[in-house]
């Protein structure tokens, strides 16, 4: 049985006024386990940035529990605590152009958290730490005094990955990390995921709203419609052997390159809302189950 | 065409890796593109350069004649000549050194006056702009009460209240002069604080007054510099004004506003000694804008008209 590092009870997050909420998550809850990627998978407004941002405390959880190692993380924390809670969990942008401070060079990007936490204050040490997350990620030294704005979108992309990796996390959400990037450089920044979560025993929570790619990377696929889980399973059950109509619907949606696939492809398409999601979890596999 | 391409024409050359790492040349930073933009805009380099001109008159001006902004020469009225410059005023002291010793106050004043508001506004309006919801609400609505009050009178009144001087004049033009900085700190800080950038820094576990002076300050810089290279010469005008009505600073003292002030009660007949302060206001004034609105083009060439 392996280690649940991460897991989500029932974690509402709701927007606006308390008599008219919006409600953007609405009761999820799933675990993951140590060094696994978790893809987390839904249409755009379906809440899935918004679990990430909850869980990482960029917003205040309407209700629910995270607990992480253990500890609940959304009760009130100390200071240090918070400190501690930054250097576990960490996120990945989704757009590597509005991601890095247009105004700092990358060896003052890379150096943010290392001031924050006050790690490596000797200048030697910090700068082969520096070096050493350039190299990391596939950057040269050279690069350090250099501005955001000269580098690629894949290039910032991994610059933004560089910047994570200095608070060594255990856990890291990466919100659409991709998807602002060329189709040509998004296999680079996934690959470059793979090959950290391999050497540095990672766990991932990946955000994306294409299935295409996130099959690749992900263990387990958590399917998001409209603030609800509505299936979660293996990466390759979900793939074969889709049961809800909405993950059928997004499926269906893949494009291939194979123009006799494409010429029969049929678009399913589903429109329900939130309450006709059904209310029972069903379990179809040993882990695999759907919301009906 | 008939001639096709055929397969031997091409080359694969393959994906060069090393190439596709590879940046531009030289690093630029973004306050030498800056730089370099200012640089091409004619009009803000000829405002500079005036303004170079009038700061190095305001520092050595007084100093290339033999007399001091109060002598009284025995001379009154005096046209421009060889010994007055500019001629004599009707106490007959010396218009020239007068001119620039004003302008060594006016400066003076317009600069302290929009340093003041650079630092309540940026406090005032990053403070508004970054909490946001309803203490934003409520900071600007007292800068709307304070906006809505007529300027004029609190000045006035303050300035009756207050004994005259350079310290006064200075409170009253800060009394609201911040007001508009506050403005546009609070607005720029609005769009930009929500940037993947700020949430990052959090995420990283930063402080507010680390994300204010490491993320947002650095990046609305432009907006600051533009908005106080502006607000120099309009506390200059009001200083002026205020001198023209009789408000200004205390005579002898020479300032630009009183100077014409006194200039203008013999105007049909002694035009020189309303021209030198006017002139030297308007070039002034004009001088700032030039190289406030180059500065603006440089800082953002995408809103450029």
């Amino acid at each position: 049985m392996a280690e649940k590092l991460l897991e989500v009870k029932n974690l509402k997050q709701y927007f606006g006024s308390a008599k008219h909420p919006i409600k953007a998550v609405d009761g999820i809850s799933f675990f993951i386990n140590k060094g696994e990627t978790l893809g987390l998978v839904g249409e755009s407004g379906s809440g899935k940035s918004t679990t990430g941002r909850s869980i990482i405390r960029l917003y205040e959880p309407t209700a629910g529990e995270i607990i992480f190692e253990g500890r609940d993380i959304t009760k009130k924390m100390t200071r240090r605590e918070r400190l501690q809670m930054a250097k576990d969990i960490q996120m990945i942008f989704q757009d590597p152009y509005a991601s890095l401070n247009p105004r700092m060079t990358i060896k003052d990007i890379l150096s943010e958290p290392l001031d924050i936490h006050g790690m490596y204050p000797n200048a030697d040490e910090r700068l082969e730490k520096l070096v050493e997350l350039m190299e990391n990620v596939g950057l040269d030294r050279e690069h350090l005094n250099r501005y955001p704005h000269e580098f690629s979108g894949g290039q910032r992309q991994r610059i933004g990955v560089a910047r994570v990796l200095a608070l060594d996390p255990k856990f890291i959400i990466a919100d659409e990390p991709i998807s602002a990037l060329d189709v040509s450089i998004q296999a680079q920044v996934v690959n470059l995921l793979k090959d950290l979560q391999r050497e540095r025993g990672l766990t991932y929570l990946f955000i994306a709203h294409d299935l295409s790619m996130v099959k690749y990377i992900s263990d387990r696929l958590a399917i998001m419609h409209k603030g609800q889980l509505v299936e979660v399973g293996d990466s390759e059950e979900i793939y074969e052997n889709p049961v809800h109509p909405y993950t059928k619907s997004l499926l269906s949606a893949i494009p291939l390159p194979d123009p006799a696939y494409e010429r029969q492809r049929q678009r399913i398409v589903y429109s329900a809302t939130a309450a006709e999601h059904g209310t029972e979890w069903v379990q179809i596999k040993d882990n695999h189950w759907v919301l009906q | 065409m008939s001639d096709k391409f055929k397969a031997e024409d091409f080359e694969i050359v393959g994906i060069r890796r090393q190439d596709s790492e590879k940046l531009a040349e030289t690093p630029i930073s973004f306050w030498k593109e800056v730089r370099l933009r200012f640089f091409k805009n004619k009009l803000a380099v000829f405002g500079g350069v005036m303004l170079f001109l009038i700061i190095l008159f305001a520092i050595f001006g007084p100093m290339m004649r033999p007399f001091s902004y109060s002598d009284m020469l025995g001379n009154f009225n005096a046209k421009p000549n060889g010994t007055n410059w500019l001629g004599t005023d009707e106490l007959g002291r010396d218009v020239f050194t007068r001119l620039w010793y004003g302008a060594r106050v006016s400066l003076f004043i317009g600069v302290v006056a929009a340093a003041v508001d650079v630092v309540i506004g940026v406090i005032y309006g990053s403070v508004a702009g970054f909490k946001g919801g309803r203490v934003d609400n409520v900071m600007m609505r007292i800068v709307d009460i304070l906006s809505a009050v007529p300027y004029l009178l609190i000045v006035i009144l303050l300035l009756v209240v207050m004994k005259q001087g350079m310290l006064p004049m200075i409170v009253a033009l800060t009394i609201t002069g911040w007001i508009n900085m506050a403005r546009i700190v609070r607005g720029e800080i609005l769009t930009i604080k929500n940037n993947e950038f700020v949430m990052a820094s959090r995420v990283m576990g930063a402080s507010s007054l680390h994300i204010i002076f490491k993320h947002l300050i650095p990046n609305i810089m432009g907006s600051i510099i533009v908005t106080m290279m502006l607000t120099i010469p309009s506390a200059i005008f009001t200083e002026s004004f205020l001198g023209y009505l009789g408000l200004g600073i205390q005579l002898p003292f020479p300032s630009w506003g009183t100077m014409a002030s006194e200039g203008r009660t013999a105007l049909s007949i002694y035009p020189w000694r309303l021209f030198a302060p006017a002139l030297a206001i308007s070039l002034t004034i004009f001088a700032f804008n030039a190289v406030g609105d180059g500065l603006r083009d440089a800082l953002d060439p995408k809103q450029r008209k």
